[in-house]
């Protein structure tokens, strides 16, 4: 069986805990990782509980696939609920720490409660401790990891850590593993520091076995093959995922300086071709390309920055390599804030992991504070002497560092752009669904992605749908509705399988059903995965229902809705929403304000 | 022909599928920690090095093993540990001046590369070809002829 089949249920407060045996009811049905631990959160907490009291669960999950030879096999995901904006948050991971936890023999751990003090869970297979995380309270991710290393003499230990944006609730503060790896998004991290817990850090020695041995090792050789032997594949681990840079600028669809443009007039100087030359001084800032856990793309960047950059010049600390731009650092420090140095944005985005932090909400927060500093709305007295233009490559990096760090006008900015537009009395510039911001993806040039944001449980997001082939047919919001939510229902079932989604450049739901057949009990078929997306999609939705979301929030910023995409082969073009959302619902079998019919519910076993 | 792994870490993505590969095949379950070879990383991931036995014509594992439990496979040139003769004591692990012979603690035993009977798992799982199985003689071929390009080039200029 490639579940392990055990849960480490923690309860902080009382310093206790309990491995319990994993519910394979639900696992059959939510399979793991996004649905299974979305499952656990729903059956453990109130929808309406406060995101950072210790009423709120925060649930670590490895999937059925995870830990196996199964290319990508890294994946890991927190869910909770989330305190950028209270909907139902899972973010996933790759890094190793995902299949460390596995092997240490836990499928889920589900923290709740929260510790009297700074703590850290120390696990090495059965052995389990609370260990005082009082030395490192207040410190970076990468030094917590060397610390904790240092204090059990123990190399091997896998680890996922907040930094001070976490430990002082940065509403999209994030969980770090592995020093570079993220789950990045909805603000994980600062649960993560709610509950007193620094880090988990894990060791295990016990494997992970499949059901079928032989035949998971030739299915995994052939869906491995099909990967090797995939264009989107190969250009992924030559350029990276920043190579979406060039085309988002040609489609204009590249968000640029808050949304108020599509296109970037800069965008050569930090696309995926950027970070490959070599410039006068002989840098380069890509060094070479890694992989996760299993993973035989290795999409990620590993990039240096110029030390004779004004960032680190005086800095010798931040003059070791480190994880380097992918396309949503890029977008977000780049076109969106108007800032066009390489170096700047690789600094950026050593801030971001060091201290735990989403570079997407950073980033587009900042943008619209740049907004608001232009229109006046805010001066250099709110933002610390700051000239907070757009552009200014300084402005981004100690922005950064001072969110990160959670000091003077950072900690607004850590709020997220929803809070500091309504603070500052704007709330239109707010690029956001559901007050979590947008990717680096402008919905008035692609439409579906329009409609998945405003659809996507966990407010603005890029990775719940995949309507890509349709948005660069057309401009149209015709025929966007089905593909989009049978992309979401899709996605679904595959971010709960242990693997990640970037596979999808060569696999299709078949490719993940016959390495589940062939690793788990029962029979595993993409009809069956399909249904088990569409049981999770329908989950979060009524998490999010009850937590008091409405079909009002199924919405997109009026900029979209209402000002025309200014430049670009789509121009002229708006979101268009209203064309798509009502045949989204009827498609669902939602009501017209958005809700599960009874029927919908008793077809998926909601009921 | 013996045949030797030969590891550029250049190439490595620090996937562990050779870990897991290794694994599979010692010990049927995926079980990285079981691994005969190992990948490290520096530098934020920056160099990723896997690291294995390099089968000692003269083995320091074998000549110190007390109970002579390690033999030299002739044809592969492999030292293999015959499990029912080892009996844990490390001394092999003590001797081996690069560390990759390990000791077991679930069977009792020590652990090393065995080169899988001539089909290493570890080679046919890298996708990046950061290991090869190659001639013994040949481990040195690339790096010879890339400096002989390099001095074909001087020359010709």
């Amino acid at each position: 069986m490639t579940w392990q089949g055990s849960v480490l249920r923690v309860n902080l407060t009382e310093g206790s805990y309990v491995v319990e045996p994993l519910n394979m009811e639900w696992a059959n049905d939510y399979v793991g990782e996004r649905g299974l631990g979305s499952k656990y959160l729903v059956e453990s907490i109130d929808p309406k509980v406060d995101p950072l009291s210790p009423d709120n669960a925060l649930i670590f999950a490895t999937g059925p696939l995870t830990g196996t030879m199964a290319s990508t096999s890294g994946r890991y995901a927190v869910i909770t609920k989330g305190p950028l904006n209270g909907a139902i948050a899972c973010s996933n991971s790759g890094g190793k720490f995902g299949a460390e936890m596995k092997f240490a023999g836990y499928d889920l751990i589900l923290l709740e409660g929260r510790a009297s003090k700074p703590c850290y869970l120390l696990i090495e297979d059965e052995s389990i401790s609370f260990e005082d995380a009082e030395p490192i309270w207040g410190q970076s991710v990468w030094k917590t990891e060397e610390w904790i290393r240092n204090q059990h003499n123990n190399p091997k230990l896998r680890i996922a850590s907040i930094g001070v944006a976490g430990e002082k609730g940065v509403r999209y503060a994030s969980v770090i593993n592995d020093l570079h790896r993220a789950a990045g998004r909805s603000g994980v991290g600062a649960v993560m520091g709610s509950k007193n817990l620094k880090a988990i850090a894990v060791r295990g020695t016990k494997g992970v076995s499949v059901d079928n041995p032989k035949r998971f090792m030739e299915v995994v050789r052939e869906t491995k093959a099909l990967l090797a032997n995939n264009s989107g594949r190969k250009d992924m681990t030559e350029h990276g995922t920043n190579s979406m840079l060039t085309t988002m600028q040609e489609y204009g669809s590249l968000p640029t300086r808050n949304f108020r443009e599509v296109q970037f007039e800069g965008f050569d100087k930090v696309d995926a071709n950027a970070m490959e030359e070599t410039d006068d001084s002989g840098h380069r800032n890509l060094i070479t390309n890694k992989a996760c856990f299993g993973c035989t793309i290795a999409c990620g960047r590993i990039a240096h920055i110029r030390q004779d950059h004004f960032t680190i010049i005086n800095r010798r600390e931040y003059w070791h390599a480190s994880g380097g731009l992918e396309y949503e650092t890029a977008f977000a420090f780049g076109p969106a804030v108007g800032v066009d140095d390489i170096d700047a944005l690789t600094f950026a985005g050593y801030m971001m992991n060091e201290h735990g932090m989403d570079p997407i909400s950073f980033g587009v927060t900042l943008a619209a504070a740049m907004e608001l500093y232009e229109m006046g709305a805010i001066s250099k007295d709110d933002t610390d002497g700051v000239e907070l233009t757009f552009g200014n490559a300084e402005a981004l990096t100690v922005m950064a560092e001072k969110t990160g760090k959670f000091e003077g006008f950072g900690q607004i900015l850590g709020l997220g752009s929803k809070v500091l537009c309504e603070k500052y009395g704007h709330p239109e510039l707010s690029m956001t669904v559901k007050g979590q911001e947008f990717a680096g993806y402008d919905s008035r040039a692609l439409k579906g992605m329009g409609l998945g944001y405003a659809t996507s449980n966990r407010g603005a997001c890029h990775m719940r749908h995949d309507v890509f082939a349709e948005d660069y047919d057309d401009s149209s919001p015709e025929g966007k509705a089905g593909p989009c939510k049978d992309s979401q229902d899709r996605i679904a079932a595959m971010d709960s399988s242990g693997l990640c989604v970037f596979v999808t450049t060569a696999w299709g739901i078949e490719e993940f059903a016959v390495q589940l057949d062939a690793a788990c009990d029962g029979t595993w078929t993409g009809d069956r995965l399909l249904e088990a997306g569409e049981r999770i999609w329908n989950l979060e939705r009524l998490f999010n229902l009850a937590a008091g979301f409405t079909s009002a929030d199924d919405t997109l910023p009026p900029r979209l809705l209402n000002d025309p995409a200014p430049t670009g082969i789509r121009k002229g073009t708006l979101a268009e929403l209203d064309r798509m959302l009502p045949e989204y619902y009827d498609l669902r079998g939602w009501t017209n304000d958005g809700r599960p019919t009874a029927e919908t519910l008793a077809r998926l076993g909601l009921n | 022909m013996q045949k030797a792994l030969h590891i550029k870490p250049e190439l490595c993505t620090g996937c562990l599928q050779c870990e897991l590969a290794c694994s599979y095949e010692h010990e049927g379950l995926f079980n990285p920690s079981m691994s005969r070879i190992k990948v490290f990383e520096f530098e934020h991931g920056r160099h990723t090095v896997p690291y294995t036995c390099t089968q000692c014509a003269e083995a320091w594992c074998m000549k110190a093993c007390p109970t002579e439990a390690i033999h030299l496979d002739t044809k592969l040139g492999a030292k293999l540990v015959v499990e029912s003769a080892c009996v844990g004591c490390k001394a092999c692990t003590l001797a081996c001046p690069f560390g990759t012979i390990e000791f077991n603690p679930v069977s009792g035993k020590v652990d090393k590369c065995d080169l899988c009977g001539g089909n290493p798992k570890c080679v046919e799982a890298c996708p990046t070809a950061a290991i090869t199985y190659i001639d013994a003689d040949s481990t040195g071929y690339d790096r010879m002829r890339s400096w002989a390009e390099r001095t074909h080039l001087e020359v010709s200029q």
